[in-house]
């Protein structure tokens, strides 16, 4: 089944007022609602939490009226961008040094790189999950091979060659896919 | 020619760090949310009373219905009465 069609399938059970399709919504797309609003706009604290919130709340709401279930993670960024715009436009009325530092982030990942990004996480679920866990540990919770050795029950030495064997199948799996061309910065 | 090296894979991978584990439970918890305020959401929508009105007398009406007026719960009823 696609992405598209999971999707789908997880709208249609949320819409008929299925709890655990809204809570596997929710897991599925949590981090990528965080990124748009944390590293695509800089958003940090209580105004990143509030775009977190109010963009899931929303489409909590919503969600019975959207047009194309497959669609809901074009519309999730939609809305996740334009309340982080709000908020950034409301800061910087409030204080005009805050407009200047959204100016300035010109480093941070585009909203493309954060949807290629989704796109790995996802062929990521796919791989054995002993290789989904050890690199999302490592590259996304940025945990060290200490705290990876302790918790996994593996030997310290062996979680490198571990995280390379399991980067390997994942560029196998994704190879075919539109990763975007430019490198992140 | 999209870039699958595994520099780049990697790069990619973290940009996508959990999201707080609390925001996240916030979140997922609407479901409970809309079953205990749904009651309250349409009677208020029914007599149109609240639509309108300012955060501060969304929160005491809560509160005066005995409801935790906690932002979430704010949140949710806000937008409920916005539709």
């Amino acid at each position: 089944m696609s992405e598209g069609e999971q999707d789908a399938v997880l709208v249609a059970r949320c819409r008929e007022g299925d709890g655990e399709a809204w809570r596997a919504l929710v897991e599925r797309y949590s981090r990528y609602v965080y990124a748009i609003a944390t590293r695509g706009f800089g958003l940090t604290g209580d105004d990143a939490e509030d775009v977190f919130q109010e963009t899931f709340t929303r489409a909590y709401l919503h969600i019975s009226g959207l047009r194309q279930d497959v669609a809901v993670r074009s519309w999730l960024a939609q809305v996740t961008r334009r309340l982080a715009i709000d908020r950034i436009r409301m800061r910087a009325r409030d204080q005009p040094d805050a407009a200047l530092d959204a100016d300035m982030r010109g480093a941070e990942p585009s909203i493309e790189q954060i949807d290629a990004a989704l796109d790995v996480h996802i062929a990521m679920a796919t791989l054995p999950e002993h290789c989904h866990e050890i690199l999302d540990r490592f590259f996304a919770r940025d945990e060290s091979y200490r705290k990876i050795a302790h918790d996994l029950d593996v030997p310290m030495g062996t979680i490198a060659s571990r995280i390379a064997r399991c980067l390997d199948k994942l560029r196998v799996q994704l190879e075919g896919k539109n990763l975007p061309d430019s490198p992140v910065r | 020619m999209p870039d699958t090296s595994a520099t780049q894979i990697a790069k990619l991978i973290s940009l996508l760090p959990p999201a707080p584990a609390a925001w996240v439970q916030t979140a997922q918890s609407l479901p409970e949310l809309r079953a205990s305020l749904d009651d309250l959401v349409e009677q208020w929508r029914a007599e149109g009373k609240e639509r309108g009105k300012t955060l501060e007398d969304l929160e005491r009406a809560l509160a005066q219905q005995g409801v935790d007026a906690e932002p979430h719960v704010v949140r949710y009823v806000r937008l409920s009465l916005d539709d």
